[in-house]
Order: C-alpha cells, then sequence, then structure tokens
C-alpha cells in the first residue's frame, strides 16, 4: 500500500494505492493522525486506487472523520469511491456518515 | 481438498486472501463474488489472530477449500481459544459510527457476504469455521 498526501490551498488530499487491510491501517491511522495533529481537519480521501478495505481500514476511516468533525472544525470527504469499497461502507452503515464525491476534484472544489 | 498452512500474522492476510481468491475464480464466481470471499475471507483470519491467538505469531492458520457442484466450501482452521459467535454482539449498523465500539463487524461482514458461516470448537483440534458461498446460477445439470 502506498500513501501520498498534497497539501492544497483548503484541504489535504490523501491517495491510497493498494490493499487496505489489518497490516496496514496502522499506517493508514499514523498518516490521518499526522495531518490532524498538523491542525489540518479538511481532508479529501481519492479511494481510486484502493483495491480492498477490510473493517479494520473501515474503522480507521471513522476514527478520522470523528476527529475532523470535532467542534465542526473540518471534515472527511471521501471522492471516486470504487463500488465495492463503497458497498463494504454501505454494509456497515458508514455511508450517511460521509460526502461522498465522483471525482477528488469536485470534492476538493467543495471545501 | 487443496491446504494451506499459514503462520497467523496480518502480513498473511493477502496471501490468505489470494489463495481464497484463486480457488474463487476457478470455482467460476464472477469478481464482484470473488471480492466477497476474499472479504470474508480476510475477517475470518484478522479475527483468528486478535481472538482465537491474541496476537500476532502465536499460531497457525490452515486454510482450504472444497468445490461444490453449486458453489464453493472455504475452511480456515485455527488452534487458539474457542470462539463462540454467540457471544458477539452484532453491530448496530443503523446507528452513529462514533458511537459504536469498534468492533464485532467482522463476522457481521462475513455473514452478510457468504451464504453459510458455521463455528465449530474441537477441543484441542481448535476451531473449525467452514463458509459456503452458492453460485447465483449454478449449472444446468446441477443435481440440485
Amino acid at each position: 500500500m502506498e500513501i501520498k498526501t498534497t497539501p492544497l490551498k483548503r484541504c489535504i488530499l490523501l491517495e491510497v494505492d493498494g490493499r487496505i487491510d489489518s497490516s496496514t491501517a496502522p499506517q493508514l491511522a499514523d498518516t490521518f493522525d499526522e495531518i490532524t495533529e498538523g491542525g489540518e481537519f479538511h481532508i479529501v480521501f481519492d479511494m481510486s486506487k484502493v483495491e480492498f478495505i477490510s473493517s479494520a481500514g473501515l474503522w480507521v476511516m471513522v476514527t478520522a472523520q470523528k476527529k475532523c468533525k470535532r467542534f465542526n472544525r473540518g471534515e472527511l470527504y471521501l471522492a471516486s469511491v470504487p463500488k465495492r469499497i463503497y458497498d463494504a461502507l454501505d454494509l456497515a452503515g458508514f455511508i450517511p456518515y460521509y460526502k461522498v464525491f465522483d471525482s477528488a476534484t469536485e470534492a476538493v472544489g467543495s471545501f | 481438498m487443496p491446504l494451506e498452512v499459514f503462520p497467523a500474522n496480518f502480513k498473511n492476510l493477502e496471501k490468505i486472501r489470494d489463495f481464497f481468491a484463486q480457488a474463487a475464480r476457478k470455482a467460476g464466481f464472477d469478481e464482484e463474488a470473488v471480492y466477497d470471499i476474499e472479504m470474508a475471507a480476510d475477517e475470518a483470519a484478522a479475527n483468528i489472530i486478535d481472538h482465537a491467538y491474541g496476537g500476532e505469531n502465536l499460531g497457525i492458520i490452515e486454510c482450504s477449500y472444497e468445490m461444490m457442484q453449486d458453489g464453493i466450501q472455504i475452511v480456515l482452521h485455527d488452534h487458539g481459544k474457542s470462539f463462540d459467535p454467540e457471544l458477539i454482539v452484532p453491530p448496530d449498523v443503523t446507528s452513529d459510527p462514533c458511537s459504536r465500539k469498534p468492533r464485532g463487524l467482522g463476522l457481521y461482514f462475513m455473514q452478510k457476504l457468504m451464504d453459510e458461516v458455521k463455528f465449530t470448537f474441537n477441543g484441542d483440534g481448535g476451531n473449525i469455521l467452514i463458509m459456503k458461498k452458492y453460485k447465483e446460477n449454478p449449472v444446468e445439470n446441477s443435481s440440485r
């Protein structure tokens, strides 16, 4: 799994390439922690290259969203979510918790 | 019955998923169903590491499968603590995720993604988890 973060004017763009499971989820959690500890709470997660996500990865995303939304200081937006990943989020009941955009450009523009 | 043994650690989850994904493709499942099987196997193996063994590299996971005329049966066998699915509280997927404890989703996913999920604890023999998935359109000359 490869993680790329790009600071933009109004948010941070996070891209993950690969599989998020119990082995790699801690690395994603660390990245979210670095972003929020750096004082940035507006994050766009471009999921277009995420091939697999297990419940371990889904919980990392919930924790990140919780931190971002605290005190209304920001939000984690999801972009380009592959159907299988969307289905997993839906099955877990997590979809209402996120704004989901068709593209990262659209998500970034919404902040 | 093809069998492969993996040391129980998170790095091997990918190999375990691939083992069952290849079997599912061989059984003729479409990619959507292959993904369901991969996900169920991942959650099962992660639960074994976390709960049956209580950590990484404390045992093995024996993975095997059997082709059925109308689907596939996958088996994960560990030698850790007994696991009783009845003791797992099903997640309330309609509640706010923030108020939920980050657990219980693994078994829930397995039960949602597979057609049958059965655990047996075999004393010193450990836990045997058998999951079955049926093809939506079984072959015409199926004996069913």
